[in-house]
């Protein structure tokens, strides 16, 4: 049941991508090209998904267990540090770059583009080498 | 504020509206954050009892696009970044989301969701290191 929630969550987050027009580089790069002819569906598919995920996680800081009684593992660290923006920096640049995060990114290999499969196994990489920094540290 | 209904671009809010219902989905029933680039980079430490779900929601992504090429037809996609820096982009993207604890779905949507202002500072770091690639690639740097 816990792999199949995952997998129906997948499902319905990869169509939102795609309805949501996000599976579009050409999009995502034109809501970031702030001085070009800028596009702002983005801001719209983050409003549409916040509204549903306020009230997720309003219901959810009421419970200790998830429905299918597992622990809520939500985030407890608040301290904005170094790591958290230099981070947060070096994915904006990449993301300015083609116009791909993570779950676009997946999605859109899942289409067969070549672009997308060399722009995944890059990005896979570079978990790979962050988390043998990790190890080693 | 006035907001002309025509002007609403109501896919994209439809497909917003999805991508939380997903994150609630997630949230509610497995108590995690629908975090693609925490979910995928998560696999990287091989926890018993950890990969599964991972790898199902990773499959679930995936069967997405089977799932609208059986109903619709898939919306136009251009990619016209060259290999080199799609590379570039992909690594820098991974590496950084990992080291920054998160992406566009993890700080943009749970952690502006649940109001984290950690997520949010993120989410406008990444917003504003977008702005300004896009802003030298295609204005300043045009060879």
């Amino acid at each position: 049941m816990i792999n199949f929630m995952a997998l129906l969550s997948g499902v319905v987050f990869g169509l939102g991508i795609i309805l949501s027009g996000m599976v579009n580089p050409a999009i995502v790069l034109a809501f970031l090209d702030i001085t070009g002819n800028w596009d702002s569906s983005l801001l719209w598919v983050m409003g549409g998904a916040v509204a549903v995920g306020f009230i997720a996680f309003a219901l959810a800081k009421k419970r200790t267990n998830s429905y299918l009684g597992l622990s809520m593992q939500i985030p407890a660290v608040t301290k904005i540090d170094s790591r958290l923006l230099l981070g947060s920096l070096v994915f904006g640049v990449g993301w300015g770059i083609a116009g791909i995060c993570p779950g676009p990114a997946v999605v859109l290999a899942g289409t067969g583009s070549t672009d997308a499969l060399v722009f995944l196994i890059a990005m896979l990489l570079g978990m790979n080498i962050y988390q043998n920094q990790q190890g080693r540290g | 504020m006035y907001i002309n209904l025509n002007s609403v671009p109501w896919h994209a809010v439809g497909g917003g509206l999805m991508i939380g219902s997903a994150v609630a989905l997630l949230l509610l029933f497995n108590g995690r954050i629908a975090g693609i680039s925490g979910i995928v980079g998560g696999l990287y430490r091989m926890q018993k009892g950890d990969i599964g779900w991972r790898v199902t929601f990773i499959l679930g992504l995936i069967l997405s696009v089977v799932i609208w090429k059986f109903f619709f037809v898939l919306p136009e996609i251009a990619i016209e970044t060259n290999y080199t820096m799609l590379a570039l982009a992909g690594f820098l993207v991974g590496y950084g989301t990992r080291l920054g604890s998160g992406c566009t779905s993890g700080h943009g949507v749970c952690g502006i969701s649940r109001r984290s202002p950690r997520s949010i500072a993120a989410t406008i770091v990444f917003m504003l290191a977008g702005f300004m690639t896009v802003y030298l690639i295609r204005h300043v740097f045009t060879f």
